[in-house]
């Protein structure tokens, strides 16, 4: 089933307004076109980019989901509804795509709805005793009170599954068993990057599962954006993933300016394809660190970290800050560039290009870190793009996802740059992909550096920006993988929804796969080596 | 050979004209009790003021390797204060007690460790006649005690009812455990070549060459062994996988606070020390000064050091290997950890063990 074909057979589907193309299809058919779009000969939509939960009032609850072909590069977004509110349920489409083990639940979190054959209906960021549904609109804000107790993570978990006669039934699953030896990691770990929480079943030091906790730092982002005007939207981006400051804020000012019909200058262009390439060195480069450091190398963490902390000087002599910049604005960028911005970019690249050797030479052949490296955790192609974990860790398994060669912004169809894979699919693989996706940045930034043009870094914008309605959506390659922004919008000056793909949601749901049957020791190697951030998954 | 430097400075006449005079104005028990008090406060003084050192010294390796400065705000240029302080905000700190965890033992463990580890110290031969314990079997007495430390981090791990530091022990205790075999064969290849288990003797057995060189080749593949699992013995990385503080936040001793984490912390860095001691003992001579055959002038500049500075010049270069090593490398892995002992280093050293003893037979060593 193509684009075409769903059009043309399921009656009642129409095309919504906006740059999404979103199909709407009604709730009786979605199952049926998601299997057909999934299992088309052809062109299989086999990456489920996003789901996005949504509450559209009278509608009812329901759900878009984007999905793209890995084999022809074709797009499509299609969306469903149910207008029960007290019991919505959709149908589960996780045995279709394993990204949707984790963002059914997510949207199940939000919105409450049922997802019938789900094998794990538990909520993903909230407490699992929280009262109600946060994002739908009718949502009471006073419902939860803050609570002082413990949360106790329950051990059962439920499948429902819709009978014949309509009635539902629940199916009880054990997440670990009664003899499993759970160890709690986080979210106050060294090596979980933030306040990530795992429980991981060892049977000695062999992990068994692994099950992600998510939420410790959850701030509803994307709940308190329905209430901010679009240049006030854009303050959250940042905070997101803080080492993709740079472009998840690019992807947002895309997308607004796409929908608001802005056409920013070259020059603008030009500064924020090599803000988003220096910030892609400093997130590697910050990566090695870490990866070296939970490995337990501690020499080469401060190599890495000794060549960022250039990079945030040049940043925060543009731009007035160092790890969150706050940069792109609707438009183009808030300021022009330092006068000595241009020299000290190239000084930079030239003296990375000498060190980045060292950084080699005392961990990349070193005969531990090679044993510790090749050949663990391995993540095949198929549930790379089955899970949708995309940038590095993708790429690794020789997957080409890269945004950028994919669907081309700012300057990237001007530039001549290499899309880095490696087959191995195995931590190294995911080691060696960043390595060498530093230099390629490298590059891109040497190729653009000479040429800025002259020119206003910046258009006149309206005070107050109101999109025309309709679902909006942008992507761009964050340091970590793909990162989306997805805006519905009725008109008005705030959006009636603001969602964001989470590029490390993917990677913390593939560390269960990654992990069973390694080590505990490998498992810190492991997630080092996905490069997760969890401000990022906790928006 | 001219071996009249050995009496330049033996502390035994001097000690020995001690003790008779004390024996003099008092009864010889009373004597002897005394003296047992002193030299067992100038053991622990002397244990505290390494362990000073040594974690000065670490923080000031490490900084030079991470191309950093390290301490040097405490105490005037160098922070030379800096560790000093932190030893007197350690002692001020409260000692918790845990819930749920096994009161003795928890309480126990980190006293099982610091005494292994001081026993060993004991053992280490400072100067000519300036050993502590000493007795004919001194080395075997010191891979016994040396044995002690891993039943005080097993029941730190155990006691403090924590996942992490279980696992953390149980690591330890296994790899401790394996590695003690390469420590006590590669000893015994040395005792080989030495003739004798009595640390002294093992010293003056070297006053005509260190081991090092009289056992060439065998004896420098049999010393890079010793380091490896020394290095291991001493819970250091790249065998630091009990404490990995990246998996484990700090293995066996997670749930340690005060001055009872201070003990676990003095007999790391004390370990680190007496493994070089007992290196240096074995293999390079001990306090025995170094000399070259021939240059006489030479030789006897350097019978004007005294044994003291010969010993802790040897072993803080030992120490200083070991710690270019850990902040050269990343972590082992447990399995590879039991991989490389087992299936490499362990048979390694039996093969020396032979050689060593053919070479014996036959006279091949100096």
């Amino acid at each position: 089933m193509k684009r075409d074909d769903v059009m043309k057979t399921i009656q009642g589907a129409e095309v919504c307004p906006g740059n999404a193309g979103v199909i709407k299809v009604p709730l009786s058919d979605f199952r049926h076109v998601a299997e057909g779009l999934r299992n088309d000969p052809q062109s299989p939509m086999d990456f489920l980019r996003d789901i996005v939960g949504m509450d559209w009032g009278e509608e009812g609850l329901g759900a878009i989901y984007f999905m793209e072909s890995t084999v022809t590069g074709d797009t499509i977004a299609i969306r469903t509804a149910t207008t029960d509110r007290q019991q919505p349920l959709l149908p589960t489409v996780s045995d279709l795509w394993k990204t949707a083990l984790i963002k059914e639940r997510e949207v199940y979190d939000f919105f409450g709805i049922l997802f019938t054959g789900h094998p794990d209906m538990r909520r993903l960021f909230l407490r699992e005793d929280w009262i109600g549904w946060p994002l739908r609109k009718d949502y009471d804000m006073k419902s939860n009170p803050l609570r002082l107790d413990n949360e106790i993570n329950a051990d059962i978990t439920k499948e429902y599954r819709l009978q014949r006669d309509g009635t539902l039934q629940g199916i009880d699953h054990r997440v670990f068993g009664e003899d499993d030896f759970v160890v709690s990691m986080g979210p106050q770990h060294p090596s979980t990057h933030g306040a990530l929480r795992m429980r991981i079943a060892l049977d000695g030091e062999v992990v068994k599962k692994v099950d992600p906790v998510l939420g410790y730092i959850h701030r509803g982002i994307e709940k308190m954006n329905e209430s901010l005007t679009y240049p006030q939207t854009l303050g959250m981006t940042d905070r997101l993933d803080y080492l993709s400051a740079h472009q998840s804020r690019h992807a947002l000012c895309t997308c607004i300016e796409q929908a608001a019909g802005i056409e920013i200058s070259e020059r603008a262009q030009y500064i924020r394809t090599i803000m988003d390439e220096l910030q892609r060195i400093d997130s590697h480069l910050l990566f090695y660190s870490c990866l070296v450091l939970d490995m337990g190398a501690m020499t080469p963490f401060f190599y890495g970290f000794r060549e960022r902390e250039m990079i945030l000087d040049i940043f925060e002599e543009t731009t007035g800050g160092r790890l969150i910049q706050h940069y792109n604005v609707i438009g183009g960028v808030q300021d022009d560039i330092h006068p000595t911005f241009c020299q000290k970019v190239k000084d930079f690249i030239k003296h990375l290009r000498k060190v980045i050797k060292d950084y080699h030479d005392i961990f990349t052949g070193n005969v531990i870190a090679d044993t510790r490296m090749k050949g663990v955790g391995i993540l095949t192609k198929e549930d790379a793009i089955s899970m949708g974990c995309t940038g590095g860790t993708g790429r690794a398994t020789g997957w080409a996802n890269d945004v950028r060669k994919r669907h081309p912004y700012a300057l990237y169809d001007k530039v001549d740059f290499k899309q880095i894979t490696y087959n191995e699919c195995d931590t190294f693989a995911r080691y060696m992909v960043r390595m060498d996706e530093i230099m390629e940045s490298c590059r891109i930034i040497e190729q653009l550096i000479d040429n800025i043009p002259a020119g206003e870094f910046r258009v006149k914008t309206k005070p107050i920006i109101k999109l025309p309605e309709g679902i909006w959506t942008s992507a761009v390659e964050a340091s970590r993988g793909e990162f989306g922004v997805v805006i519905e919008s009725h008109g008005d000056k705030t959006p009636y929804r603001m969602h964001f793909r989470s590029t490390g949601l993917p990677l913390v749901q593939a560390m269960d796969t990654l992990c069973r049957g390694w080590k505990f020791a490998d498992l810190i190697a492991i997630g080092a080596s996905v490069d997760f951030v969890i401000p990022d998954i906790d928006r | 050979m001219n071996q009249a430097f050995l009496d330049y400075y033996n502390l035994q006449p001097l000690l020995a004209a001690i003790h008779s005079w004390l024996c003099g104005i008092m009864p010889e028990g009373l004597a002897i009790f005394l003296e047992c008090v002193v030299v067992g406060v100038i053991i622990l003084v002397l244990y505290a003021v390494l362990a000073i050192i040594l974690i000065y010294m670490e923080r000031k390796v490490c900084a030079a390797f991470q191309c950093r400065i390290g301490p040097n705000r405490v105490g005037g240029k160098g922070g030379l204060l800096q560790v000093p302080a932190d030893v007197i905000k350690i002692l001020i700190k409260e000692v918790f007690k845990l819930k749920n965890a096994d009161q003795f033992l928890y309480g126990l463990a980190p006293f099982l460790v610091i005494l292994a580890s001081i026993l060993t110290f004991s053992c280490l031969p400072w100067h000519n006649g300036g050993e502590i314990l000493s007795m004919n079997i001194g080395i075997l007495f010191v891979l016994a005690a040396s044995s002690i430390g891993i039943l005080g981090i097993l029941l730190a791990g155990w006691s403090s009812n924590s996942k992490y530091t279980l696992i953390g022990a149980v690591r330890s205790g296994a790899m401790l455990i394996s590695y003690e075999i390469s420590i006590g064969i590669t000893v015994l290849t040395m005792v080989m070549l030495s003739g004798t288990m009595d640390i002294h003797e093992i010293v003056m057995s070297q006053a005509n060459g260190w081991n090092i060189f009289k056992g060439h080749i065998v004896a420098i593949v049999a010393f890079i062994i010793y380091l490896i699992a020394g290095n291991a013995e001493a819970n250091r990385g790249p065998f630091d996988l009990a404490e990995a503080e990246q998996e484990l936040t700090a293995g066996y001793h997670t749930e340690y606070s005060g001055m009872h984490f201070g003990f676990f912390y003095l007999a790391e860095y004390l370990n680190l020390f007496i493994t070089s001691g007992i290196a240096t003992t074995l293999f390079l001579g001990g306090w025995m000064p170094l000399h070259i055959a021939g240059l006489d002038g030479f030789n006897a500049v350097m019978d004007y050091i005294p044994g003291i500075v010969w010993f802790l010049g040897k072993t803080f270069f030992v120490v200083f290997l070991l710690m270019w090593l850990r902040w050269t490398y990343p972590r082992l892995r447990i399995d590879q950890v039991l991989t490389l002992e087992w299936k490499y280093i362990m048979p390694l050293s039996l093969l020396v063990m032979l050689v060593m003893a053919v070479c014996k037979v036959y006279g091949l060593v100096f």
